[in-house]
C-alpha cells in the first residue's frame, strides 16, 4: 500500500523532472543546431559549450517584469499559459519510456500509467491544448494576438483530422488503444516496427503533428513579419516563457508518440531500453530543428489547402487500403 | 490497488503546481515599474482606439464547423479500427458506406469553395 504510493510518486517525479530537463535542453539543442545550419556558433558563453544557457534563460525570465495589458481579461489571461503547459505535459503519462525494472522482486513498469484508452487520452490532451492558445489570443485584447490565436486555432483543428487518420492506420494493425501494448507488439525485429507496415500513415502523422504544434514550416501564428508574435504578443516575462516551454513540451511528446507508435519505442538491441527510447526521441527533435532551419514558411492559404486537400484524402485512402488488405488476409 | 488513472492524477497535481509556481514566482522576484503607456496593447506604435475583439472573417467559422463533422468521423473510426479483424467484410463495407456519404459532403464543400482562401 505505502510502497505502491511511493513507487507511483517516484515514477511521476522522475519522469516529470526528466521531461522538464529535456524541455530546457531542447531549447539549447535548437539554438545550437540552427546556429550551425546558419554558420554561426550559437550559445557558448554560459558554462562549457554554453550548456548552462537554459538555466540562465530561466533565471532571466523569472526576474523580468510582467506586463498585463490594461484591457485584458485578467482571469483568462492568467489561465491561458497554464492550460497550454498542463495539456502539453500531461500527454507523457501514457508513453512507456522503457521496459520494466525489477527491484526486490517487484516489477515496475517504466511508464506512469498503462491505461487501456491511451491513444484516446493523447488525443483528448492535444485537443484541449487549443484552448490555451485561443484564450491567450482572445483575452489579450490586442489585434495581433486575436488574429494569431484565431489563425492558430483554425490551423490546429484542421490538422487534427489528418493526425487522427494517421494514427488509425496503426490502430488497424495493433487492435489496441494501449500505447504500452503497441510498443510491445513491435519488439523482436526491426521489421516489426509499424513504420515499415504503415509508412504513409507515419508521414501523415508527422507532418500533421508539426502543424499541430505550430512549428516551422507551419508556424503561421507566429509569422513575425505579419503578426509580430501571434497569440503571445502581449505576454512578457515568465508567462511568455510558459508558452515557450509548452511548445517544446509538445514537440517532445509528439516525438515520443512517433517513436512509440511507429519506431518501436524502447525496443532495440544491446543498449538498455530507456537509452533507445531517448535516442529515438532526440532524433525526432533533431528532425524538427532541421526542418525549421532549412524550410521557408507556408502561406496561410497554402497551409489550409495542404491540410484539407492533400493530407486528409491521403490519410483516408491509406486507411481504406490498409483495411482492405487486412480484411482480405484474415 | 489504485485505479489506472490515479498516477495520472498525481502527475496532474505535479504539473499544476509547477505551472502555478512559474506564474506567481515573478510576482515576488520581478521589479514593478508601472507606467500607463506600458499597459496599452502593442500594435506597432499605433495607439489603439477601439476594442480589438471585432468581427472575424466567416472562413474561420466554416473551418470550425467542418472540423466538428470530420473529427466526429474520426471518432467513429476508432472503435471500428479496433474490431475490424473480427467483423471483417461486414465492418469494412459498412464503413465504406459511411465514408462514402462523408466524401459526398467533402466534395460538396470543395465545390462550394468553403476551403478556398484568397
Amino acid at each position: 500500500m505505502l510502497i505502491e504510493v511511493v513507487i507511483i510518486l517516484l515514477k511521476v517525479g522522475v519522469i516529470f523532472v526528466a521531461l522538464l530537463t529535456t524541455i530546457a535542453y531542447t531549447t539549447y539543442l535548437e539554438r545550437k543546431v540552427v546556429a550551425h545550419i546558419q554558420h554561426r556558433i550559437g550559445p557558448n558563453i554560459v558554462g562549457p559549450f554554453g550548456l548552462l544557457q537554459p538555466v540562465a534563460d530561466a533565471v532571466k525570465l523569472l526576474f523580468k517584469e510582467e506586463i498585463k495589458p490594461a484591457k485584458a481579461d485578467q482571469f483568462f489571461y492568467t489561465i491561458a499559459p497554464m492550460l497550454s503547459f498542463i495539456t502539453a505535459c500531461m500527454t507523457i503519462a501514457v508513453i512507456p519510456v522503457g521496459n520494466w525494472l525489477e527491484i526486490g522482486g517487484k516489477r515496475i513498469e517504466l511508464l506512469i500509467s498503462d491505461i487501456n484508452i491511451g491513444i484516446l487520452y493523447i488525443f483528448a490532451m492535444s485537443s484541449l491544448g487549443v484552448y490555451g492558445i485561443v484564450l491567450a489570443g482572445w483575452s489579450s485584447n490586442s489585434k495581433y494576438s486575436l488574429l494569431g490565436g484565431i489563425r492558430s486555432t483554425a490551423q490546429m483543428i484542421s490538422y487534427e483530422v489528418s493526425l487522427g487518420l494517421g494514427i488509425i492506420g496503426v490502430l488497424l494493425l495493433s487492435q489496441t488503444l494501449s500505447v504500452a501494448e503497441i510498443v510491445r507488439q513491435q519488439s523482436g525485429s526491426i521489421f516489426n516496427w509499424y513504420f515499415f507496415k504503415q509508412p504513409i500513415a507515419f508521414f501523415v502523422y508527422f507532418i500533421s503533428a508539426i502543424a499541430e504544434t505550430n512549428r516551422s514550416p507551419f508556424d503561421l501564428p507566429e509569422a513575425e513579419s505579419e503578426l509580430v508574435a501571434g497569440y503571445h504578443t502581449e505576454y512578457s516575462g515568465m508567462r511568455f516563457g510558459i508558452f515557450y516551454l509548452s511548445e517544446y513540451a509538445n514537440m517532445i511528446t509528439v516525438s515520443a508518440i512517433a517513436a512509440s507508435l511507429f519506431f518501436g519505442g524502447w525496443n532495440g538491441p544491446i543498449l538498455p531500453p530507456v537509452l533507445w527510447f531517448v535516442i529515438k526521441v532526440v532524433i525526432f527533435l533533431f528532425i524538427y530543428v532541421w526542418i525549421r532551419g532549412t524550410l521557408p514558411r507556408f502561406r496561410y492559404d497554402q497551409l489550409m489547402r495542404f491540410g484539407w486537400k492533400v493530407m486528409f484524402p491521403l490519410g483516408l485512402a491509406n486507411l481504406i487500403i490498409t483495411a482492405l488488405i487486412l480484411v482480405m488476409k484474415s | 490497488m489504485f485505479g489506472t488513472f490515479f498516477p495520472i492524477f498525481i502527475l496532474f497535481i505535479f504539473v499544476v503546481a509547477v505551472a502555478l509556481i512559474m506564474i506567481y514566482l515573478p510576482e515576488l522576484l520581478a521589479p514593478k515599474a508601472k507606467t500607463r503607456r506600458k499597459f496599452l496593447p502593442y500594435e506597432s506604435g499605433i495607439i489603439p482606439e477601439t476594442d480589438a475583439r471585432g468581427k472575424l472573417p466567416v472562413k474561420f467559422y466554416m473551418i470550425a464547423i467542418l472540423f466538428i463533422v470530420f473529427d466526429l468521423e474520426i471518432v467513429f473510426l476508432y472503435p471500428w479500427a479496433l474490431i475490424l479483424k473480427e467483423l471483417r467484410w461486414f465492418a469494412f463495407i459498412e464503413m465504406l458506406i459511411f465514408i462514402g456519404i462523408l466524401l459526398l459532403g467533402y466534395l460538396y464543400i470543395i465545390r462550394k469553395g468553403a476551403l478556398k482562401w484568397e
